[in-house]
């Protein structure tokens, strides 16, 4: 941290202090930092977000105000309400959903809440017979550190506490905070049994006795005393429990450090060598690199032990630590700091107090045990499944029968329980391999992929003053760190260690002081934090949107400006934003035309500037204004627009100097550009010359992927500068140079749609989709001048990038817009091989503005395991993410070489990871084409992507339909990757209630999958395919006439229209199972599929057995066929 | 005569140890993230040029005055940045593009690109100077 923000902090604490002394009274009223709940479903499109909040930042915020502990007392009132409501994702949550202030019986609630939903660690204590006590153990421990801390080195779990007492207890005087005084009457309420210890004896008296009488106080008390009740001298032995509850209530740092210390949630070993080893080889390491020493050995216990403490459950029979230790091999490397603290610890603990050794005996064993056990019994199953050789050649039917779910890591279960969700954090690798030569020797790529922005249906929100980060690397603070204590915590990216600061020792959600491992940043892998103003370079912006319509002859022959006006004045009312939001329009044909919506006017004024060479923009003031102020007359304004210019005859396109005009107009205040465009554009900056030769469409040689200029590049760039971001419709019958049109979104962070052949006649199906994608394209959720930060465990570096955005530095990457559609891929390679850990983190920080003016930072965080061997990287293969990073790789590969030479690339990517795995890893060799279970899958996606338009050959495709296949495996999130590259295949003529979901009352049946394949059709039937952004009904020719009566609504086969679209919804079962599967389909993804029903004449039946990868096209091998050749590869 | 010519390749050598020095420098200004790409970029692609052509320079001379051992020295390094500057995409912005340096390790390679120049330029510099001053004093 650099010294001005160090002593900013101080300012901050003093006017803090200040703020609060004159704040006093209402502060005793309400209990500090409460998380509140509250809803805001106006601002998250998908309802059911959990929002946390704390009372005292929220004013914060809103008054931009550094001092941090005003709040009103209304807020949490106010919003507890609504809580309950709120809650349902976790049956667990709902308990501890209590609300702002209240009283006992909401304590005694969240008890049972605690056990369940917090940090795993906590629940064994609560939940075992022995640690019954445990909970409230919290709050005796620091009587007890209290009373000890004068005779000094403790045990670890004591220690903390009384760090904090300590602080506290000369703080009353001066600094009379709401929580320090309600901490402290915890203390002397729970303590009551006790004599006043030194603790006490310090503390301002008073305080603790406001503290009781204040509302909140005494339900505490009560709550916790219950509990506690159990005879005094009980807690003692508890507070070792500290350390395993969170690991790392590490040892004062003055004291030694104790023998048994808990320690981190470093993930669990997945066995006990595994431990073992690391645990020695992290002591090495921590001693080769610690500057302080007793930093090092708070590290090294809290590494080894994380895993062990975090069993849930405590088994009777202890493994002892100290033998654990001596089974850990490799102590010869021992710091002797390390020997020495270790040792002494225990004699310490005894000195201090007798129980102390039992108890925390007692807790860290039975986790190591049960540890152990489970895991390494996971492992072993996991083993046979991921590992069983598959004989592709023989295996027949390969795809399994439900959608394939992401590997789970091989992680502790607690850990895994907190981990990222997989369809927003996702690796290629689900076991790092420890080095860059086992990475290159599995032949698999290493890569993450995202979809940071996806709509949740849950996210926590914090707004607190502080946000917790690393100081050293800047990550935010996740539930991978470890607490070295309560008042230290190791970064899990960098290692540094780092202080707790005070805000952040007290836990809102329990209100429970001294848990900093319990708050919600440290219990949810996603979260969202709401950012002070340190994370903003400049006041958030508005949201603004400008649209820019092509207007030539071209255009208006195609009809779309009839339909996206009518669109965007339906949804005029639900583009986010607020009361700030702006709007503006441009049509261009060979000039360009600005339309003056100043407020006065009884209708749009339309400016005209042909000087297309210098663009200029004419009284920039009234051309972007207030959407909710001048709605009439934008409303006019749409209405009007189709109708202006039907008698154009003006064929150029102008759209070189229109998006130069726009950005001008943009660059004030950033935003987002909508452009929409027909042809090639052909005056002005910008023009291009068709490239494209139809004879040589089918060909890999000779196509142009690459931009034929940098003007749009350049563009992009000035744009993302000005926090500006471009989406691009191309509606187009012939080619429009994607490749060149489509840098303008690529590098500004937008994203790019194409409507082959768009005619509102000729062509309604494409209509349609526009319609549909338009309306989510209006009203989903967007950011502002966002930036995102991908950060990985030091020893793993970031070395590429897919999607849409610009790298603005080595791993900042600035995103003008963002949107909840987009996904992004980058790959990795291990820099230093990373010998001493159990684990690695990855996490990504996406800052942005949102809708309604708030600056927000979504933060994700994964945590993975590290292998050393090359059959435990096969294991952990994640074969979707792999074939989405390969696709990813390809596009680049394609553009910065050869359409074939990506094509090669493909398939040697199968034909390496195969032979390496068959050289390395098979003991014996059998004959056929065998791959570990864990990528059994692997030849057919790459085989899939083979045949996906992007890549293929042979097949009459249009470039620019290529390109916008790129440009989709680019940009589109790993789900709709893979269902664009393998779409899905059921058999809907006989759907039953066999297995069937119940969603919402709603029975939704399952049939199974189905391979793709030809042979797996039968004329009787009927099938659906989900390509993702399309789906396909097919009618076989003698299918039951039952369901094209009951579910088509139609007589006869002969009689279903050529171009259906939409299933009628008939009062029979067959239809509501019918539409119930189809509407469940496309409810999982946030645009609209469109649904085409074809009979075996229908012009788009083509595109649909093109889907049939694994039969053999004229060009294109069989699945067979392909793995033959792949056998031959391999076995060379 | 000679003379003359080794004097004019001692100071287009110096100029051109000063460009791989400007180039490692601003390289790893971006490498720590002093600069942003687009300005890193927009400055290195404007000495590209000046660097082709003083090289070629040198290396045409050496060829006219008929010091084989230099041409044939030079020649490999001049071709490199001749190629270099030709393959460049028509859609990128420069030898250094600012929407790739920082993918597939471009930076990395470029920057020891500088370097290995920087130490050829610095070799050529002792070998001119040598040169030189055996010219000088055979006159």
């Amino acid at each position: 941290m650099s010294p001005e923000a160090v002593s900013h902090l101080i300012v901050k604490k003093i006017q803090l202090k200040n703020g609060l002394e004159t704040n006093k009274i209402p502060r005793k009223e309400i209990p500090r930092n409460n998380f509140v709940f509250r809803s805001d479903t106006q601002h998250w499109l998908s309802k059911g977000f959990v929002v946390f909040s704390l009372p005292g930042p929220v004013q914060n915020q809103l008054m931009h105000s550094p001092d941090g502990q005003g709040y009103s007392p209304s807020v949490p009132g106010s919003y507890s309400h609504q809580t309950p409501a709120k809650v349902p994702p976790h049956p667990s949550l709902g308990q501890y959903n209590y609300s702002g202030s209240q009283n006992v019986s909401q304590l005694n609630n969240y008890q049972g809440p605690g056990q369940t939903l917090n940090r795993p660690p906590v629940a064994p204590f609560s939940g075992s017979q022995q640690t019954g006590p445990a909970p409230q153990v919290l709050l005796p421990p620091l009587q007890n550190s209290a009373a000890i801390s004068s005779a000094g080195g403790f045990p670890p779990g004591a220690t903390p506490p009384v760090l904090s007492n300590w602080q506290y207890s000369q703080a009353p005087t001066s600094q009379p905070l709401g929580s320090q005084t309600s901490h402290l009457a915890h203390v002397t309420g729970t303590g009551s049994p006790q004599p006043p210890s030194s603790l006490s004896g310090n503390t301002n008296p008073p305080g603790s006795y406001q503290y009781a009488a204040s509302p909140g106080g005494p339900p505490l008390q009560n709550s916790y005393m219950k509990p506690g009740s159990a005879p005094p001298p009980v807690t003692q032995p508890l507070t070792p429990l500290h350390p395993p509850a969170r690991p790392p209530l590490g040892p004062p740092p003055v004291g030694g450090p104790p023998l048994i210390r808990p320690s981190a949630l470093t993930a669990g070993p997945p066995n006990t060598q595994a431990l073992l080893n690391s645990a020695a080889s992290r002591e090495g390491d921590a001693t080769s690199a610690a500057s302080d020493g007793a930093a090092v050995q708070n590290s090294y216990d809290a590494l080894e032990g994380g895993g062990l403490t975090a069993t849930p459950h405590p088994s009777p029979a202890p493994p002892n630590v100290k033998m654990n230790r001596s089974v850990g091999y490799s102590y010869p490397t021992l710091p002797p700091g390390y020997q020495n603290t270790s040792a002494p610890g225990a004699p310490g603990m005894q000195a201090s107090a007798l129980q102390y050794p039992d108890g925390s005996k007692h807790f860290h064993q039975p986790a190591l045990g049960t540890n152990h056990l489970s895991a390494s019994m996971g492992a072993l199953s996991l083993q046979q499944e991921g590992l069983r050789p598959v004989n592709l050649l023989q295996e027949r039917n390969i795809l399994p029968t439900t959608l394939l779910k992401a590997p789970v890591p091989n992680l502790h279960e607690d850990i895994q329980k907190l981990n990222c969700n997989p369809e927003l954090f996702r690796c290629t690798l689900t076991n790092i391999p420890q080095t860059q030569a086992l990475l290159n020797k599995a032949k698999l790529p290493l890569g993450l992929l995202l979809h940071p922005f996806k709509d949740l249906s849950q996210l926590p929100v914090v707004t607190s003053s502080t946000i917790v980060r690393c100081r050293s690397c800047r990550t935010y603070i996740n539930p991978f760190v470890s607490f070295l204590d309560q008042r230290r915590w190791k970064c899990n990216l960098c290692y540094r260690v780092n202080d707790v600061p005070e805000e952040f020792m007290y836990n809102p959600v329990t209100r429970v002081y001294g848990e900093p491992h319990k708050r919600p940043e440290v219990q949810n892998a996603t979260i969202e934090f709401m950012a002070p103003s340190e994370y903003m370079l400049r006041p958030p912006q508005p949201p603004v949107y400008l649209f820019v319509f092509d207007v030539s002859h071209n255009a208006i022959e195609t009809g779309y400006l009839n339909t996206v006006c009518q669109t965007l004045l339906d949804n005029l009312d639900l583009l986010p934003g607020n009361t700030r939001t702006k709007i503006g329009f441009i049509t261009f044909d060979s000039t360009i035309h600005f339309y003056s919506l100043q407020e006065g006017l009884s209708q749009p004024q339309m400016l005209i500037v042909s000087d297309i060479e210098d663009v200029f923009i004419p009284m920039p003031e009234n051309l972007l204004v207030n959407l909710n102020e001048n709605k009439e007359l934008i409303q006019d304004l749409l209405k009007a627009l189709p109708q202006m210019f039907t008698k154009s005859l003006e064929t150029h396109s102008a759209l070189g100097p229109a998006l130069q005009a726009a950005f001008k107009l943009m660059s004030p205040t950033g935003g987002r550009i909508s452009v929409f465009q027909t042809q090639l554009p052909s005056v002005g900056m910008g023009a291009l010359k068709a490239r494209e030769e139809p004879n040589q469409r089918a060909t890999a040689k000779d196509i142009h992927l690459t931009p034929s200029t940098d003007f749009y590049k350049k563009l992009a760039l000035d744009c993302s500068g000005q926090q500006v971001a471009v989406d691009l419709f191309l509606l187009s019958g012939q080619y429009s140079d994607l490749a060149s049109l489509g840098c303008i979104s690529r590098y500004s962070a937008g994203s790019v749609y194409y409507y082959q052949s768009y005619h509102h006649k000729h062509n309604p199906v494409q209509v349609e989709k526009l319609q549909k994608e338009l309306k989510r394209y209006l009203t989903r959720k967007i950011g502002f001048e966002a930036v995102m930060r991908i950060r990985c465990t030091k020893g793993l570096s970031i070395h590429t990038f897919h999607g849409n955005f610009f790298v603005r530095s080595t791993d900042l990457l600035s995103l003008p817009n963002v949107n909840p559609d987009a996904g992004y891929a980058v790959q990795m390679s291990v820099e230093e091989s990373l010998t001493d850990m159990q684990v690695v983190s990855f996490q990504s920080a996406l800052l942005y503005t949102s809708s309604k003016g708030e600056r927000r930072i979504r933060v994700h965080t994964m945590c993975l395991p590290v292998v050393t061997t090359l059959s435990d990287v096969y294991l952990g293969a994640d074969v979707q993410a792999i074939t989405g990073l390969l696709a990813n790789m390809a596009v680049d590969r394609s553009v910065s070489a050869t359409l074939s030479d990506a094509r090669d690339a493909l398939v040697n990517a199968v034909i390496d990871s195969l032979s390496a795995y068959r050289s390395a890893v098979l003991s014996i060799q059998q004959p056929g084409l065998t791959a570990p279970s864990s990528l059994r899958l692997f030849p057919l996606y790459v085989l899939a992507l083979l045949k996906q338009k992007a890549f293929q050959t042979g097949t009459n495709t249009r470039l620019d339909e290529r390109i916008f296949t790129m440009c989709q495996v680019k940009n589109q999130p790993l789900v709709y990757l893979m269902l664009m590259t393998h779409p899905s295949l059921y058999r809907v003529d006989n759907l039953t209630d066999e297995g069937a979901l119940n969603v919402n009352d709603r029975t939704i049946p399952q049939p199974p999958l189905l391979q793709l394949s030809v042979e797996k059709l039968s004329r009787d039937g009927a099938y659906l395919m989900d390509a993702g952004s399309v789906m396909f009904l097919w009618i076989g020719k003698n299918c039951g006439q039952s369901f094209i009566s009951q579910v088509l609504g139609v007589p006869n086969y002969g009689s279903i229209p050529q171009n259906m679209t939409h299933l009628p919804e008939l009062d029979t079962a067959e239809s509501i199972r019918t539409i119930a599967f189809i509407s469940w389909l496309r409810e999982q993804r946030p645009f609209f599929p469109i649904l085409y029903i074809i009979k075996d004449d229908s012009p788009l039946k083509s595109s649909f057995l093109q889907n049939m990868i694994e039969d053999r096209t004229e060009s294109a091998l069989s699945y067979y066929e392909f793995l033959l050749h792949i056998q031959q590869q391999v076995n060379k | 005569m000679e003379s003359v010519v080794f004097i004019f390749s001692l100071i287009d050598c110096c100029a051109l140890i000063f460009l791989s020095v400007y180039f490692i420098i601003t390289l790893s200004d971006l490498e720590c993230d002093y600069i942003n790409a687009r300005s890193c970029c927009s400055k290195l692609n404007k000495w590209v040029v000046p660097e082709v052509v003083g090289h070629a320079v040198v290396t045409v001379l050496m060829l006219i005055s008929l010091h084989w051992f230099i041409f044939l020295l030079n020649l490999p390094v001049a071709t490199w940045n001749i190629y270099r500057y030709i393959m460049v995409p028509c859609g990128n912005m420069g030898v250094f593009d600012p929407t790739e340096i920082h993918n597939r390790g471009q930076l990395k390679s470029h920057m020891k690109e500088a370097m290995i120049k920087l130490g050829f330029h610095l070799l050529c510099f002792f070998m001119y100077l040598y040169s030189m001053i055996l010219a000088l004093i055979n006159d």
